[in-house]
């Protein structure tokens, strides 16, 4: 039965000749050829002023921009995220008010441009000019000028994230509903409340499928921030670089300067994407362990180190623990 | 044969249930002793499976009732009129019935051990070693104290299902409701779980198993019901059933699956 009995010769591996691809390393020359063409027009082409890009590159207003950039993009998606698992969970609820409530949000601040939002938010202060608490129809408790709470950079990032928000919604009512109905039914055999249920067994697998286009609606944001001028919010990356643009009368080194930084932001989030991807994929995406897809190999690899299959059994770790 | 009692732990009666205009349950009677192993056998779509999930509610009732001990499944009596339980009275009613499912249903972002601890932790309060320590129990008690820290989808079918066991089991509940445990197994693997079922049948657990396994009703069985259309056709001892079956229907499902 078993073939792999220890003490038997190892069997020769096949040393089968692979099949060749030439046509993979034509197409490589020529793509390599074609880049190596363009990376040397855009050296030596002195229209895009490499030495203006080099001395803004880190210049003060520049840096401080992406600051501000990275601001807005964190800060508004933080909100809209939380936003968003609100709307996804109140969508699914029993109540219809309140799955009739996610619905208008959604409807409506994903039906209206952001542009449009940012410019209402910047005039909030004229719409609305004290924002007061009291009783309905009653007296007064508190009274604040709105300019002083909902500053530009309020307003930029209540903007950003609440627009952002309707279209999170979307994508986490998508990954809520990928989550198998058996697995709710086993929460609650178990006699898990709701909370317990959405929170520890639903949410953590449906964010194996929400990461990957939250990651493409974080880095979206990143660009979509060049908007807040219109709030107006005046120190973002895209605002430094055309103010500096502006002053200098050379708008392309510029436009280069802003383009390498939201290229060196995005790589960094793509590389804190893959972290949290990994995290969610656990017990999913992992590798399995070679018990499970050939057991006949297993058995072989216990008889050859049997301390290796033994040890890691005895170590009960917390894995979760260490997570949070 | 196990060990049994004459005290009544689940009363079903009258029990119907609709899906929209579908009358999928007629009518279904069925007491369960404390003690007992209850087999129901039946083809699919006869409603077995839809009855065992009215026992815990993850089917609504639409007439009839089912108590477990002393309490009224899903309802509160006040006066003779009946009222919805709220969803935490029903989330603490199934803490006293655990169940095993067809397609296992564990959580696979969870190990073997997690998945076994989580209810005792998150739902009873109890502290983690403690936790811990009768979560490796239980699942040295299914054979699989060396898979603790197994992911779900790095076992096998039979696996998982025998650590789905000591799930329902870690919030030692006085009911297990088993909804056809191996018809997603491999055969070889069925044997396995049905083991561990025959010994908590052995320890005196109160079970209503949905099944298509004769051998077991026949071995481990007190009562065995036979169920088509909706009803109950048949119910009694299961080697009588199964040596010498009263109805014409009852007999062709037997010679069909035997």
């Amino acid at each position: 039965m078993d073939h792999h009995q220890p003490g038997h010769a190892a069997p020769v591996l096949n040393d089968a000749v692979p099949v060749r691809h030439p046509g993979r390393w034509i197409s490589a020359i020529i793509i390599v050829g074609v880049l190596a063409l363009m990376v040397q027009s855009v050296i030596t082409n002195h229209n895009f002023r490499w030495d203006v890009v080099g001395t803004y590159i880190l210049d003060v207003k520049v840096v401080q921009g992406v600051g501000w950039t990275l601001l807005l993009t964190v800060a508004s998606m933080v909100i809209a995220i939380v936003l968003a698992i609100l709307l996804a969970v109140m969508r699914q609820s029993d109540n219809p008010v309140l799955r009739y409530t996610s619905w208008v949000w959604v409807w409506f601040f994903r039906g209206t441009p952001v542009y449009t939002q940012l410019v209402f938010w910047g005039l909030i202060a004229v719409l609305y000019p004290k924002i007061s608490a009291g009783v309905p129809f009653g007296p007064e408790l508190f009274s604040v000028d709105t300019s002083t709470v909902i500053t530009a950079l309020v307003a930029a990032i209540l903007g950003l994230g609440l627009n952002e928000s309707a279209y999170l919604a979307e994508i986490f009512r998508a990954g809520l509903k990928s989550v198998d109905k058996g697995q709710t039914e086993a929460a609650e055999a178990l006699g898990m409340g709701k909370g317990k249920i959405m929170w520890r067994i639903i949410l953590p697998q449906a964010m194996r499928i929400i990461v990957p286009p939250t990651g493409n609606e974080t880095i979206g944001m990143l660009k979509t921030t060049s908007l807040v001028l219109a709030v107006p919010f005046t120190l973002d990356l895209t605002f430094a670089t055309n103010a500096l643009a502006n002053r200098i009368y050379l708008p392309v080194p510029l436009l280069i300067v802003a383009a390498i930084w939201y290229l060196v932001i995005t790589s960094l989030l793509m590389v804190g994407q893959h972290y949290i991807e990994a995290y969610y994929g656990k017990g999913v995406d992992t590798n399995l362990a070679p018990a499970v897809i050939n057991p006949a190999a297993a058995k072989a690899a216990a008889a050859v180190a049997p301390s290796a299959e033994a040890e890691p059994s005895l170590k009960m770790d917390f894995p979760e623990d260490e997570a949070k | 044969m196990t060990i049994t009692t004459q005290k009544p732990l689940v009363r079903i009666e009258g029990l119907h249930k609709y899906f929209g205009p579908h009358h999928v349950l007629r009518g279904i009677d069925l007491t369960v002793n404390q003690g007992e192993v209850s087999v129901v056998i039946g083809p699919s779509g006869s409603g077995k499976s839809t009855m065992l999930r009215c026992v815990n509610l993850l089917e609504t009732i639409s007439a009839g009732r089912i108590s477990v001990g002393d309490q009224l499944i899903g309802y509160r009596e006040v006066n003779g009129r009946l009222h919805d339980l709220r969803v935490k009275e029903i989330a603490a009613q199934r803490r006293e019935i655990g169940m095993v499912f067809q397609r296992f249903n564990l959580f696979p972002h969870k190990t073997a051990l997690y998945n076994v601890m989580e209810a005792p932790v998150q739902v009873k309060g109890k502290n983690k070693a403690a936790a811990k320590k009768a979560a490796l129990e239980l699942l040295d008690r299914v054979g699989l104290a060396d898979r603790a820290n197994h992911y779900p989808a790095q076992l096998s079918g039979g696996q998982q299902q025998r650590v789905a066991i000591a799930r329902a089991l870690a919030m030692e509940p006085e009911l297990m409701l088993f909804d056809e445990p191996t018809s997603a197994l491999d055969p070889e693997l069925v044997g396995d779980v049905l083991n561990v079922m025959k010994d908590l049948a052995k320890s005196g657990m109160t079970m209503i198993v949905v099944t298509h396994e004769i051998g077991f009703a026949r071995e481990v069985g007190d009562r065995l019901t036979f169920m088509d259309g909706g009803v109950v056709v048949e119910s009694g001892d299961p080697r009588e059933i199964i040596a010498n079956p009263q109805h014409a229907r009852t007999k062709e499902f037997l010679s069909r699956v035997l």
